[in-house]
C-alpha cells in the first residue's frame, strides 16, 4: 500500500499544509486543460455529449474515493443517489415538456404521457414540488442526501460497516429500482422519464445547448473536486483515513465515529446526486437502468481503476473505463463483458491503487530522479503527463 | 386488503401460497447455504454465486435435452443425475475460481466482492456466447408433474414437495458435514483461528478450497431445482444475489438454522403477498421489512453475544 | 521513582472525603452466562497510580473495556468525578476526561507521527470543527511539546508505521497526553519492549502522572513495583486482593493463584 495523505515528499515542513502540492496544482491544470480546451477543440458535436455523458459518472467516482477510498465505506448503491438526482431534474423537465398544449390529445391534458396511459387523472403530489425550478435545484441535492443520511445515520449508529454496509446499500438498489420500475404510473416505469425537451424555455435538444451544457458539467465538476479536496486536506480528512485504520483509537480520542462516516456518505451521495442531474439535461432522459446493482457496482471499478485514493485518477478512470466501454462495444461487442470482467479481476488483484498508484509507484520515482539528474547540471522543466494525485 | 376473504379463505391462502413458495424457498436455502458457509465460514462475498447457481441450471437443461433425445427411457429419472453433476459442475469451477482468485484476497473483503462480481460478468458472457441469449426450459418427467389434492381447497404440486425433500437432505447432510465431520471440524477450526488450524497440522488452503467448492456445489443444486420455477438464461442468477445476502445476512451469518429461518420467513412473506398486490410490490415490501429490520438489528436473527 | 516520592497521606486515602476520581462499583458483565467482570468494586484516588495485575483471563482489559464504554457493563456503576459512565458513549467519556491506551499499539500507520498526534489534539471534534481546523501555532507547540516528551520529536513527519514496536507504544501514550486526561489507563505499556525501552518508557510515565491518576495493567512485576501507589489483584473476574505492593505480594490467596498451580 502505497501512502495515501502525505507522499514521501520529506521535504515539505511541519509548517506547511498547503490547499494543494505543486504536483496537484499540474494534476488539477491538466485536467482542466484536458477537460474544457482539448476535449472541446478536437471532438464533434456527438462525441463531445458522450464524454459529457462520462463525465457524469465521475462525480460518483468523485464520490467513492472519499467514501470508499477514504473512509473505507463501499457502497454498491450509488447508483441510488445518481438516479435520484437524475429522476429529480427529470421530473422537472418533463412537467414542463407536459404542458397542457403539448398534452392536449391525452384525456388528462397537463400531467406526464405515461400518467395518462396509466388512467392517473391528476398529478401526484411528490410530483408538485418539481414545478418550480428553483424548488428543484434545492430539491435536486436534498432529497439523495437526506436519503443517504437516513440509511447510514441508522447504519453507522449502530456500528454497521464493511460488508455489511455493502450488502445493505446493494438491496437499497435494488428495491428502489424494482420500485420504480413496477409504478409505471407515477415513475414512467422501465422506460423511465423520456422526451424531455427545454429547461425553463430553453430547449435542451440542440448541439448548442449541449454544448454549453457540457462546459457547465467539466465547471461543475472541477468544482466538486475542489470541495473534495478541501475535505482530504482538512482534519477531517485525515480523521477518515484514521477510521479506517482503527475505528476504536478515533473513538477513543472523542470523536463520535459515526458522525464522520454519515458525513463522507453524503458527500459522496450530493456528488452523484449533481452528476445525475447533469446526465438528464445531457442525455434527455433518465431511467431505472441507471439507478439499479449494475450501474452502482460499475462506477465503483471506475474509482477502483482510476485509484480509490486518488481524487483526479477517478475522473480519469472514468474517461478510460467508458471510452473502452464505447470503443470495444463498437466493435466486439460480445467480449465487452469479458474485459469488464477481466479488468475487475486485474485491478484488484494487481493493482489495488489503480492508476494513480502506477503512477505513484512506479512513473513518479523514476521521473523525480531523471528530474534531480538533470537538475544538477541545468534547471529542467517539470514533466506532467501521466493522471497524478 | 384482506377484507373481501373470509376466515377459510384466507387460510387456504395462506397454506396454498405456502406451498406455491415451496420451491421458491427451496432455492433461497440451497442458495442461502452454500453463501453461509463462503461468507459465514470464510468471510468472502462471493457476488458470482448466482452465475454458480445458473451453471447446475444450464448443466440441468444439459442433461434434460440429452436424456430426451438419447436415452429417453431413462428421461422419468434423468432429475437426480442432474442434480449430481450439477453440484459437481459448480463444485469444480468453484474450487478452481479459489485457486486462481479468492485466495490471494482473503486478507481484503471488500476486494473479494469486486473480484467475484467481475467473475459474475465474465461467466454471464461465457453462458451468453455458449447457450445464446434466449432462456432456456427443462422439460419435467411425467412423474413431478401435478400436484395432490389435500382438501377441496387445498392443492400441493409434486415438484415442490420433490425439491423440497431434496433441500431437507442437503440440509442435513451439510449440518452432519459441519458439526459432525473431520471435514467440518477442521472448517470449524481453521475459521475459528487459521494460524492455530496450521500449528496443529490442518492444511488450511486444501481446507479453504474444498469449503469454497461445497459452497458453490450446493449453489449449483439450487441452479437445478431453479430451473422448475423458472427458465434460464445468462442473467438470471444476478436477479437472485441480492435476495440471498440478504437472507445470510437477516439469519445471522454462520448460523445454519438463521438461515432456514430467514429463507423461510422471506419466501413465505413474498409469495403470500404476491397473492394480494403485484409481483414487484411484494417483493419491494419484503426487501424492505428485511432492510428495515436489518438496519434495527444489524447482528440479524440468531448471533452469540461474544467478548471482544 | 517510585511511591515514595509521593506523600503517603495519598495513598491511605481520606475516609471523612470519599472524593475518589473513579469509584467501580459492583460492576458485573456477562457474555452468555459467562461473567468475565464479577462484582468488581474499587476505588481511585486523584493523583493515584493504581495498577491492576492478575492471571490471563482474569477480566483486566474487560474492567479497562467497562469503564471506557467498549464494553457495556450488564450491572453495577462507574463514577467519575460522580458522573456515571455507563451511559456514556465512548467519545463522552473521552470527552469527560478519560483517556485509554490499548494492549497492542493503536496508532494510525498511514498517518505521520505530526497527524497522528494531531487527531488527538482536543479540538475540533465535530465534523464542522475538523473541517474548519486551523493547524495554528498553539496545535503545532504542543504537538512538539509532547513529541519531546514522548522520544519522537525526530520522527514527526515519519509515518507511524515505520516506527519501532517501543516507539509506536510512546506514539499513543503521547496520542494520550494531548488530550490531557485527568484519568489515563494503559494497558501493558511496557508489553513487547527492550529493557533499555522499558527504563525509558518507566520515566515517562512517571513525568506525565503529575496532576492525573494513572490505571495501569501490567505483568511485569519489577515495573509494577516501579510505579504503582496501590495494586489491584483481579482473579476470575473478581477481586482477590487489594493495597500496597508489599502487602499484595504476601498475601497468601495472591501466592496461591500465581504460583499454586
Amino acid at each position: 500500500m502505497t501512502n495515501p495523505i502525505q507522499s514521501l515528499t520529506k521535504s515539505v515542513t511541519v509548517n506547511d499544509n498547503p490547499f494543494m502540492k505543486p504536483i496537484e496544482w499540474l494534476s488539477l491544470a491538466l485536467l482542466v486543460v484536458v477537460i474544457l480546451v482539448v476535449l472541446p477543440a478536437t471532438l464533434d458535436a456527438f462525441r463531445l455529449n458522450l464524454v459529457g455523458k462520462y463525465l457524469t459518472y465521475a462525480f460518483v467516482a468523485l464520490g467513492l474515493v472519499i467514501c470508499w477510498g477514504y473512509a473505507g465505506i463501499l457502497s454498491l448503491g450509488q447508483g441510488c443517489f445518481f438516479g435520484l438526482g437524475g429522476y429529480c431534474m427529470a421530473m422537472y423537465l418533463k412537467l414542463e415538456a407536459s404542458s397542457i398544449e403539448n398534452t392536449k390529445i391525452q384525456s388528462t391534458p397537463g400531467i406526464p404521457d405515461f400518467m395518462d396511459w396509466n388512467q392517473i387523472t391528476s398529478l401526484p403530489w411528490f410530483w408538485k414540488p418539481f414545478q418550480s425550478l428553483p424548488l428543484t435545484l434545492i430539491l435536486v441535492i436534498a432529497v439523495p442526501v437526506l436519503f443517504a443520511f437516513v440509511i447510514s445515520f441508522a447504519m453507522f449508529k449502530r456500528r454497521v460497516g464493511g460488508t455489511y454496509f455493502a450488502i445493505i446499500t446493494q438491496a437499497i438498489a435494488a428495491i428502489l429500482t424494482i420500485l420504480i420500475v413496477g409504478q409505471q404510473g407515477y415513475t414512467g416505469g422501465i422506460n423511465g422519464i423520456t422526451d424531455l425537451r427545454t429547461l425553463h424555455g430553453w430547449d435542451i435538444r440542440t448541439d448548442s445547448a449541449h454544448n454549453i451544457l457540457y462546459f457547465v458539467n467539466g465547471g461543475l465538476l472541477i468544482g466538486c473536486i475542489l470541495i473534495a479536496q478541501f475535505v482530504k486536506k482538512s482534519k477531517l480528512g485525515r480523521i477518515l483515513v484514521a477510521m479506517r485504520d482503527k475505528e476504536d483509537r478515533v473513538r477513543f480520542s472523542g470523536y463520535s465515529v459515526a458522525g464522520f462516516k454519515v458525513f463522507a456518505f453524503c458527500l459522496a451521495a450530493a456528488f452523484a446526486a449533481i452528476g445525475g442531474a447533469m446526465f438528464t439535461l445531457q442525455v434527455g432522459f433518465m431511467s431505472p437502468s441507471f439507478v439499479g446493482i449494475v450501474p452502482s457496482i460499475d462506477m465503483v471499478i471506475y474509482a477502483a481503476v482510476g485509484g480509490r485514493m486518488s481524487l483526479f485518477g477517478a475522473i480519469w478512470g472514468t474517461l478510460l473505463v467508458n471510452w473502452a466501454k464505447t470503443s470495444f462495444s463498437e466493435s466486439f461487442p460480445d467480449l465487452w463483458l469479458f474485459g469488464l470482467g477481466a479488468l475487475f479481476i486485474l485491478v484488484v488483484l494487481a493493482f489495488p491503487n489503480g492508476l494513480a498508484g502506477i503512477w505513484r509507484e512506479h512513473l513518479e520515482p523514476r521521473l523525480t530522479r531523471r528530474v534531480k539528474a538533470l537538475r544538477a547540471p541545468a534547471p529542467a522543466i517539470i514533466p506532467q503527463s501521466a493522471p497524478a494525485e | 386488503m384482506f377484507g373481501e376473504y373470509s376466515l377459510g379463505d384466507l387460510s387456504s391462502i395462506f397454506v396454498m401460497q405456502g406451498f406455491a413458495g415451496l420451491i421458491l424457498f427451496s432455492v433461497y436455502v440451497l442458495m442461502a447455504l452454500g453463501l453461509a458457509i463462503i461468507f459465514g465460514q470464510m468471510g468472502v462475498i462471493n457476488m458470482a454465486h448466482g452465475e454458480f447457481m445458473i451453471l447446475g441450471a444450464y448443466v440441468t437443461y444439459l442433461c434434460s435435452t440429452f436424456f430426451q433425445n438419447h436415452l429417453p427411457a431413462l428421461f422419468p429419472i434423468y432429475f437426480f443425475l442432474a442434480m449430481i453433476l450439477a453440484f459437481m459442475a459448480s463444485g469444480a469451477l468453484g474450487m478452481l475460481v479459489e485457486w486462481a482468485l479468492i485466495r490471494h484476497l482473503y486478507k481484503r473483503p471488500l476486494d473479494t466482492l469486486l473480484a467475484t462480481w467481475g467473475l459474475s460478468l465474465m461467466l454471464q458472457q461465457a453462458y451468453r456466447s455458449i447457450f445464446g441469449a434466449r432462456e432456456v426450459g427443462v422439460e419435467l418427467p411425467s412423474w413431478l408433474i401435478g400436484s395432490v389434492q389435500v382438501t377441496d381447497s387445498i392443492e400441493i404440486p409434486i415438484n415442490g414437495l420433490f425439491v423440497m425433500a431434496v433441500t431437507v437432505l442437503i440440509t442435513v447432510g451439510v449440518a452432519v458435514l459441519i458439526f459432525r465431520s473431520r471435514f467440518g471440524q477442521q472448517v470449524r477450526a481453521v475459521m475459528a483461528n487459521r494460524p492455530m488450524a496450521g500449528a496443529v497440522g490442518i492444511d488450511s488452503e486444501k481446507v479453504d478450497r474444498y469449503t469454497f467448492g461445497l459452497g458453490c456445489g450446493i449453489a449449483g443444486v439450487a441452479g437445478s431445482a431453479f430451473t422448475m420455477i423458472g427458465s434460464t438464461g445468462p442473467t438470471s442468477g444476478q436477479l437472485y444475489i441480492v435476495d440471498t445476502f440478504l437472507i445470510v445476512v437477516f439469519g445471522g451469518a454462520a448460523s445454519l438454522l438463521g438461515t432456514i429461518a430467514s429463507a423461510f420467513s422471506i419466501s413465505q412473506t413474498q409469495s403470500t403477498l404476491e397473492f394480494f398486490l403485484s409481483g414487484s410490490m411484494a417483493k419491494v415490501l419484503t426487501l424492505l421489512a428485511v432492510v428495515g429490520i436489518l438496519m434495527l438489528r444489524p447482528q440479524g436473527l440468531f448471533t452469540l453475544k461474544v467478548r471482544r | 521513582m517510585n511511591a515514595a516520592l509521593l506523600p503517603s497521606s495519598i495513598i491511605g486515602a481520606n475516609p471523612d472525603a470519599p472524593e475518589y476520581l473513579l469509584a467501580v462499583d459492583a460492576l458485573t458483565v456477562s457474555f452468555d452466562g459467562f461473567k468475565a467482570v464479577n462484582d468488581v468494586s474499587f476505588y481511585v484516588d486523584p493523583n493515584e497510580i493504581r495498577v491492576i495485575i492478575g492471571p490471563n483471563g482474569a477480566g483486566k482489559t474487560t474492567v479497562l473495556d467497562l469503564i471506557c464504554g467498549r464494553t457495556r457493563a450488564s450491572a453495577g456503576s462507574i463514577k467519575y468525578k460522580g458522573q456515571e459512565l455507563t451511559k456514556l458513549t465512548e467519545s463522552a467519556i473521552v470527552q469527560a476526561g478519560v483517556g485509554r491506551k490499548f494492549q497492542t499499539p493503536s496508532i494510525y500507520d498511514d498517518l505521520t507521527v505530526f497527524e497522528n498526534l494531531e487527531i488527538s489534539f482536543p479540538r475540533g471534534r465535530s465534523v464542522f470543527g475538523a473541517l474548519t481546523f486551523k493547524r495554528d501555532a498553539q496545535v503545532r507547540d504542543r504537538i512538539h511539546e509532547i513529541a519531546e516528551t514522548i522520544f519522537l520529536k525526530d520522527q514527526l513527519l515519519e509515518r507511524a508505521e515505520f516506527l519501532s514496536h517501543g516507539q509506536k507504544q510512546w506514539l499513543e501514550i503521547g496520542m494520550l497526553l494531548i488530550q490531557d486526561p485527568e484519568l489515563l489507563m494503559l494497558d501493558e505499556p511496557v508489553a513487547g519492549m527492550s529493557v533499555g525501552e522499558r527504563i525509558k518508557t518507566a520515566e515517562l510515565l512517571n513525568q506525565i502522572i503529575v496532576g492525573r491518576s494513572v490505571l495501569v495493567i501490567e505483568h511485569d512485576m519489577k515495573f509494577v513495583e516501579d510505579i504503582a501507589h496501590r495494586v489491584t489483584v483481579l482473579h476470575q473476574g473478581k477481586v482477590l486482593s487489594e493495597g500496597s505492593m508489599e502487602r499484595v505480594k504476601n498475601d497468601p490467596k495472591v501466592i496461591e493463584v500465581y504460583l499454586g498451580h
